[in-house]
């Protein structure tokens, strides 16, 4: 029984196309991703990472094509989902605390009608803990940090207790520290078979961060384990063009043909 | 009496604004608000036209629905044409209130409306207005019967679907990813700025209602970082607002709805000034201090 629920894959995207003013976005993408993993969207600028997550979770219009969470309609799944959008996409002089912005993630478990209780407020204090946010719980958010405001989305998407997350870009804008500590968060959530889905920017820590990688300009350019995925040829393939780009990413391949394999075991 | 009803009015009116002004202004969209009050006159004028009646209600439907219209058009011209989101507010709500402006001109004989009446409100007339009962008993003022409803329904909505509104108006994007229709919170709450700004146009009028959707919330944004405050102070200005505004009236003689108007820009320039979280007076003592 287990075993049949972990081999329906935890994303399906289906021919995908997404098009703003007629000119496409994300063209003909085709993927899967098995659960447990913790998946990196690697790509240059404008090239469709905040998209694809926003077009396979619904909140944008697909010119075509369909996406499946868990082999089901998103639809049918909202409660197994969770989103970290991006920090700059909200008002952070909103009058609220940052316990009032983590609750918000038990609002979808909640019905019409119903109010958190006691047992929400638990489960919201157990995600701020986690973050170490716990001692900021009734903070304005306007007098947080960038790392903490990250912190405390993170937190919110925690409450959602869902089974996959996407996150866009959670490590803009964060101290080093709070990185490794995200990080090691996520390891530990995909440990426990749930699915973790990150855009991300820096080329030079995707090795050592994600087990899983998808390549994307425009069109998937590759979907795979990072190990035989994140390779030069691909690479060069998602870049392409540019070329200033192109020599640090040489760089990078021949720092990451050493990879420490210890800390990839942890 | 007649003071009292009319602060009454004053009040119900301006808690009915403050509590939907708190929202428009943490969603950015203070200027729809204005927008609303004044592109719901073609809904006044054509409910009249068609029932025939003055009647509260006809009159609240006509010009909700002309209210979601203005909505709707504010967010075509944005999203398909591409127009400025301020640009397409100012086409739609001056070509509506256009319309409705020529619209009363044009039926002057048949329209009962007041084109003053309709833009600057008379307060000072709501007592006169009652609601009398069989045996000839004076019960309320038809206004305050109305207002009541209004503020009830806004109470109503606010406590039950607090969560909604919050998740909807603070971050969209993962509201709608939780499943939460914005679309669907964002009509009801402008339908609810519809139908109060028509519930009040004879009140305080079309224009000066903007005053009590945006001064109070904006003067309580400035004094709190608690939104369930926010909430309580902005209602608490609107009435303070009122009641002073309406004794200031009485002592100079001249517009009521005018007065209650300057009161909560007094009270915002307070606010702005002394307010003990973001007063620049705070501001200036503290950078003193360091």
């Amino acid at each position: 029984m287990n075993k049949n629920i972990s081999a329906v894959s935890a994303l399906e995207v289906h021919d995908l196309t997404v098009a703003f003013d007629r000119k496409p976005v994300l063209w003909n993408i085709d993927l899967e991703i098995p659960q447990g993993k913790l998946v990196g969207i690697i790509g240059p600028n404008g090239a469709g990472k905040s998209t694809l997550i926003k077009s396979v979770m619904g909140l944008l219009p697909l010119s075509s094509g369909y996406c499946k969470i868990f082999d089901e309609k998103i639809d049918d799944v909202r409660h197994r989902i969770s989103y970290v959008p991006q920090r700059e996409s909200v008002d952070w002089d909103f009058p609220v605390s940052v316990l009032d912005v983590v609750m918000m993630g038990r609002y979808g478990k909640l019905g019409l009608l119903k109010r958190p209780r006691k047992a929400d407020l638990d489960v919201a204090m157990d995600c701020l803990r986690k973050v170490g946010m716990e001692s900021f719980a009734n903070r304005q958010i306007a007098q947080l940090s960038g790392g903490q405001q990250q912190r405390t989305f993170l937190a919110r998407a925690l409450a959602q207790q869902a089974d996959i997350y996407f996150m866009d870009e959670p490590f803009a804008g964060v101290d080093a520290a709070t990185e490794k500590a995200i990080i090691n968060l996520l390891r530990t959530m995909t440990a426990a078979n749930k699915t973790v889905i990150v855009v991300h920017h820096d080329l030079q820590s995707v090795s050592s961060y994600f087990d899983w990688v998808i390549l994307l300009n425009t069109r998937l350019v590759a979907n795979g384990p990072t190990t035989s995925t994140f390779t030069q040829d691909k690479l060069q393939e998602t870049y392409g063009g540019k070329l200033t780009l192109l020599s640090d990413v040489g760089d990078l391949i021949r720092r990451e043909n050493f990879p420490n394999r210890e800390e990839k075991v942890l | 009496m007649n003071d009292f009803w009319i602060i009454l009015t004053g009040s119900l009116v301006a808690i009915s604004c403050a509590l939907l002004g708190c929202f428009l202004i943490l969603r950015r969209m203070a200027l729809v608000g204005d927008a609303i009050s004044h592109a719901v006159l073609p809904g006044i004028v054509l409910a009249f036209l068609f029932s025939g009646s003055r009647d509260s209600l006809t009159m609240v439907i006509g010009a909700g629905l002309l209210g979601l219209i203005t909505t709707f058009l504010i967010e075509f011209f944005h999203k398909k044409a591409k127009l400025q989101s301020d640009a397409a507010i100012g086409v739609t709500f001056t070509w509506l209130f256009a319309i409705g402006v020529v619209l009363i001109s044009l039926f002057a004989g048949k329209v009962d409306l007041d084109q003053d009446c309709v833009l600057y409100g008379e307060i000072a007339y709501t007592p006169l207005d009652m609601i009398i009962l069989e045996g000839g008993y004076l019960l309320a003022p038809k206004a305050i019967v109305v207002m009541s409803c209004v503020l009830i329904s806004i109470l109503l909505v606010i406590y039950f679907f607090y969560k909604e509104l919050l998740v909807t108006s603070f971050d969209p994007g993962y509201a709608t990813a939780l499943g939460f229709s914005t679309a669907f919170w964002h009509y009801l709450l402008m339908g609810m700025v519809s139908a109060t700004t028509v519930a009040s146009f004879e009140s305080v009028g079309a224009i000066l209602v903007v005053a009590l959707l945006i001064v109070p919330p904006a003067t309580a944004y400035l004094l709190t970082d608690n939104f369930k405050r926010m909430l309580l102070i902005s209602s608490g200005v609107g009435v303070v607002a009122s009641a002073s505004g309406y004794y200031l009236a009485v002592w100079m003689d001249g517009s009521i709805a005018a007065a209650i108007a300057t009161m909560c820009g007094l009270l915002f320039a307070l606010a702005f000034v002394f307010s003990p979280t973001h007063g620049i007076l705070k501001r200036k003592l503290v950078r003193a201090i360091n």
